[in-house]
């Protein structure tokens, strides 16, 4: 492998970590709210990908990207409102199936309105603006991603320590019912964080897809396993843990695609799983909870 | 020749990250002993309960079950640094059994906040008890190659629930008990596994006074009947005074006094601490 | 007393609706030609059921969340599809790159066994190996809460089907290609077409049942009520969650060999995680710890899903109105719809965690009576107190 292929890996993969990256945020924020997997997070990903195609077919780019981000948010919170929130007080299997739920609704609501068939994604032309670095050639969504990615955890982290919100957020994360009674508005709280990684799943989705160039009503399923074995792998609940573990599995799965073992990248995903839930099942940037007997 | 005691906490710390919960207990039970542990709220008494069941286990310290070791620690890896207990150093080994294997030695609990299978029946909750010294296999219980053991275990299961005056709602869900019944399921849930050191978190919290008696003499008919050693954590002073017949005082984690009911009753350092007067 | 009455009649019932059932089965066998949709749905319906109650074991009595479904039953359908295709036919499934030299070294060695028996053997293969799998990823992943589990067998499943389908299993699996003519449950004249599939299944679910009712199951039991307490109990968790996995990944995997001989045809795209969500939606309807509920309700879902609601799915005219919505998919989506309210609304589904029984059954009418009488007592004293007020003003 020359010097220059191996920055166009490293590159690739750095922008797929990208995307990982701020999907799996959504993930971590809500695991560390309600303790929940969002099973539908991924389909929100994959619906976001779909408004896209319709926004770009009307507006242009400049319109499109804030309509589909916006959609994107109001589709979150009303899944939240709608499946999560009756069932706050409910045994976790039953949210859990919920969110099951939620997940496959989606998944079967886009194969009747768009057909299981792969729809091409718009070009947004500035992303897929080709620029040669040297010897290496590349787009510019893939400089862009990772610039962006780590600005937005930036501004994240900056909201979640130094804001009111925040401070609810983390408060509420720490004990649910003791924030309540302090007169935190829980649920607003949820919402807005609902909100949040809806946005930043329709962002990481429009940086996924611009590379993919394809949708399908499954495109989501993958991509969101793996980026919840990214939130697990940087400690679930820790946003700079989600992005470092976005990073990681992008530019493993980029190598291991790089080197011919295109079958195995899924399950090497799941690997780092196991081995992080042997080696140090708080992961990486995560912090030890002791269940209270 | 005194008896070999049957539990030994030895320099037993639990720590939390920078809380020292329980700092260096010692303490000895002697084998047909009624012990109890008292202490103000937050003193680190159920966390000791957990560190002897093997909920948690201790950062240090040595715990003996009938003269051998059950548990045995040192603060290792992080701990090492930000360890703040006492007596570090003294031990070497790391001994470290589950919860279940604690029970299947003898040791049994209940809990402070109830904890029964509520939506299985009270005969189910005392039946599941007897699971953990099954000698059959999966496949032989499954095709009840083991009928008689299952026998046994359905008869001692009802005989239990007749003993301990249950056996008119065996077949009731435990959710639906009231509360002073479920406290004594819980016992009897216990006794179930068959133990010879019953731990008893706070058994009568929730409790009136008349509710409170009544329990003072099931816990005592229970330890003859059973020739158990009875270890419990309580509050209501007229039950700890009645059957104790040593009692331990911690506070922050430390034991600040041990003796018999009596002297306990007039011990400064006993008063200052639930009182909050200076000795 | 009644209730004693029928607990005696109970066994009698069921003995009679087993036979009936027996009976119906034999006849339908013999029609079958013209009742080809009613033995599909049975034959899927038996299938799901074993299904069903393979995933309720960890997930309705354990409270472990397993969705590794679809990976076990495909490990399940390929392996029993290898074993039994027929081994002069094989060459022609396997037209692009040919059969493993190991895979025909097996197949030789296994086919001096009667049809039926080579059937039961691929089977059980199956189901070992898959129980195999279970057993490793249950040892890192049991220890930790069951989210974890549920992503890692999620994963698991995704993994597998993408191993089959990858190149490097092509001389195994027939890649992307899939594998055709597997033996269908039926012999050449038609016969067992039904039988067979309910007996295996009836096989299955009863050992399920034993295991759920053994002092295994009951373990399993305390451990969905309360882990602490149940490992307080001497209950080794790591061990029972094993066992419980491990039971439920072999049944689910001879669903999934089932499954192959009643599609006939396989390819990777069968075992997709909607397959376990579909499974998922039969057990949440059915009653999460309900065998009877995850059975019935197995029936009826692919009844409506197969059969009674197959007409959402085509454009359907009345006179020169087209009903609007009813297209490709709206099923599916009516279907998801239906997990989501179940759910929200009715979170116990058909049976909860209780069982089917006799009992309550024939004690219905008189719990009805019983109602109305206190209903009727109830307003009456309404009405008096109604009365009473009108006194006193």
């Amino acid at each position: 492998m020359s010097f220059s292929t191996f920055i166009q890996h490293c590159l690739t993969g750095i922008s797929l970590g990208g995307a990982y990256a701020l999907i799996s945020i959504g993930y971590t924020l809500v695991y560390g709210i309600l303790l929940l997997i969002n099973f539908a997070h991924a389909d929100i990903f994959m619906m976001a990908g779909y408004f896209m195609i319709f926004a770009m077919a009307s507006f242009p780019w400049q319109v499109a990207i804030p309509i589909v981000i916006l959609a994107t948010v109001v589709l979150g919170v009303v899944i939240e409102r709608v499946a999560y929130k009756p069932l706050r007080n409910a045994p976790r299997m039953s949210v859990m199936i919920s969110a099951i739920g939620v997940s496959y609704l989606l998944q079967n609501l886009a194969t009747y309105l768009f057909s299981a068939l792969p729809q091409g994604y718009p070009t947004i032309p500035p992303l897929k603006k080709v620029i040669q670095l040297g010897s290496v050639t590349t787009s510019l969504v893939t400089l862009i991603t990772p610039v962006l990615t780590i600005l937005l955890v930036i501004l994240l982290m900056l909201l979640v320590r130094h804001s009111k919100f925040g401070m609810a957020m983390r408060a509420v994360s720490k004990d649910f019912e003791t924030s309540q009674l302090m007169g935190i508005k829980i649920n607003r709280v949820v919402s807005y964080t609902f909100a949040i990684g809806s946005a930043l799943a329709a962002i990481g989705s429009i940086l996924y897809f611009t590379d993919r160039m394809s949708v399908t009503p499954f495109s989501g399923t993958m991509p969101g396993l793996k980026c919840f074995v990214a939130a697990v792998l940087g400690g679930i609940g820790s946003i700079p843990g989600a992005m470092i573990g976005g990073f990681i599995i992008g530019i493993t799965e980029t190598f291991l695609v790089a080197f011919g073992y295109s079958t195995y990248s899924d399950a090497v995903t799941f690997l780092f799983l196991i081995i992080i839930l042997i080696v140090r099942p708080t992961g990486l940037l995560g912090e030890e909870l002791t269940e209270k007997v | 020749m005194p008896d070999t005691p049957v539990l030994e906490l030895e320099h037993v710390t639990v720590q939390f990250g920078g809380v020292v919960a329980v700092d260096s207990l010692d303490l000895t039970i002697q084998p047909g002993e009624i012990v109890a542990l008292i202490g103000p709220n937050g003193a680190g008494k159920t966390t000791a309960f957990n560190a002897i069941t093997g909920v948690y286990k201790p950062t240090n310290g040595c715990i003996r079950f009938k003269g051998d070791i059950l548990e045995e620690d040192f603060p290792q890896g992080k701990m090492r640094k930000l360890y703040r207990g006492r007596d570090a150093g003294q031990y070497q080994k790391r001994v470290v059994r589950t919860p279940d294997e604690i029970c299947r030695l003898g040791i049994a609990r209940t809990f402070q906040n109830i904890r029964l299978f509520k939506q299985l029946t009270v005969f189910e909750n005392v039946l599941i008890a007897y699971h953990c010294h099954i000698q059959a296999n999966i496949f032989a219980s499954t095709f009840r190659l083991n009928h008689r053991e299952e026998r046994r275990m359905r008869d001692g299961a009802m005989a239990l629930l007749d003993l301990v005056g249950l056996a008119d709602s065996a077949q009731e869900k435990a959710d639906n008990l009231p509360y002073g019944k479920q406290r004594h399921l819980e016992i009897a849930r216990a006794l179930a596994t068959q133990p010879e050191l019953l731990l008893l978190d706070e058994p009568a919290a929730g409790m009136n006074p008349q509710e409170t008696d009544e329990l003072t003499s099931f816990i005592y008919d229970m330890k003859e009947r059973f020739k158990l050693t009875i270890f419990m954590i309580e509050h209501h002073m007229n039950l700890v005074m009645d059957i104790s017949d040593r009692i331990y005082v911690v506070d922050f984690g430390k034991r600040i006094a041990d003796g018999r009911p009596e002297e306990i009753q007039s011990n400064p350092a006993v008063i200052s601490a639930y009182l909050g007067v200076q000795a | 007393m009644p209730v004693n009455k029928h607990r005696k009649l109970s066994p009698v019932l069921s003995l009679a609706v087993i036979l009936l059932l027996l009976i119906f089965l034999i006849v339908l066998e013999q029609h079958q030609a013209s009742n080809r949709m009613v033995v599909a749905v049975l034959q899927k319906g038996a299938i799901l059921a074993v299904a069903a109650v393979a995933m309720n074991l960890p997930n309705g009595f354990t409270g472990i969340f397993s969705l590794g479904m679809a990976g076990f039953m495909s490990i399940g359908a390929y392996i029993t599809a290898i074993l039994t295709i027929p081994t002069d036919t094989i060459e022609s499934v396997y037209y692009i790159s040919g059969v493993a030299g190991w895979v025909m070294s097996i197949k030789r060695a296994l086919d001096g066994l009667p049809q039926p028996l080579l059937v039961l053997v691929a089977l059980l293969i199956g189901g070992l190996v898959a129980s195999l799998f279970a057993f490793l990823i249950g040892i890192p992943v049991l220890r930790f809460k069951s989210d974890y589990l549920a992503i890692a067998t999620l994963g698991f499943s995704e993994i597998i089907r993408a191993l089959v389908a990858s190149p490097q299993l092509d001389r195994v699996t027939n890649g992307s290609y899939g594998l055709k003519n597997i033996p269908g449950f039926a012999t050449a004249s038609g016969s067992g077409a039904l039988l067979i599939p309910f007996a295996i299944a009836a096989v299955c679910i009863f050992i399920m049942v034993l295991v759920i009712n053994s002092s295994y199951g009951r373990a399993f039991k305390a451990i969905r009520e309360d882990d602490i307490a149940a490992e307080a109990m001497g209950i080794n968790l790591l061990k029972h969650k094993e066992l419980s996995f491990v039971i439920s990944s072999f049944f689910t995997a001879i669903s999934g060999g089932m499954l192959a001989m009643y599609m006939r045809s396989i390819d990777s795209k069968t075992f997709q995680v909607s397959l376990t969500y579909d499974i998922l939606l039969i057990v949440v309807i059915g009653g999460m710890g309900s065998v009877t509920g995850s059975i019935i309700s197995a029936f009826l879902i692919t009844a409506s899903k197969e059969w009674w609601l197959r007409f959402f799915d085509q454009t359907l005219y009345i006179g020169n109105w087209q009903v609007p919505l009813l297209r490709t998919g709206f099923r599916m989506v009516v279907f998801s719809v239906l997990l989501m309210v179940v759910v929200l609304f009715y979170r116990r589904g058909l049976m909860g965690d209780r069982e089917f029984s006799w009992e309550d059954i024939l004690g219905l009418p008189r719990r009805w009576r019983r109602r109305r009488a206190v209903t009727a007592a109830a307003r009456a004293d309404a009405a008096e107190a109604k009365d009473g007020g009108k006194h006193d003003a």
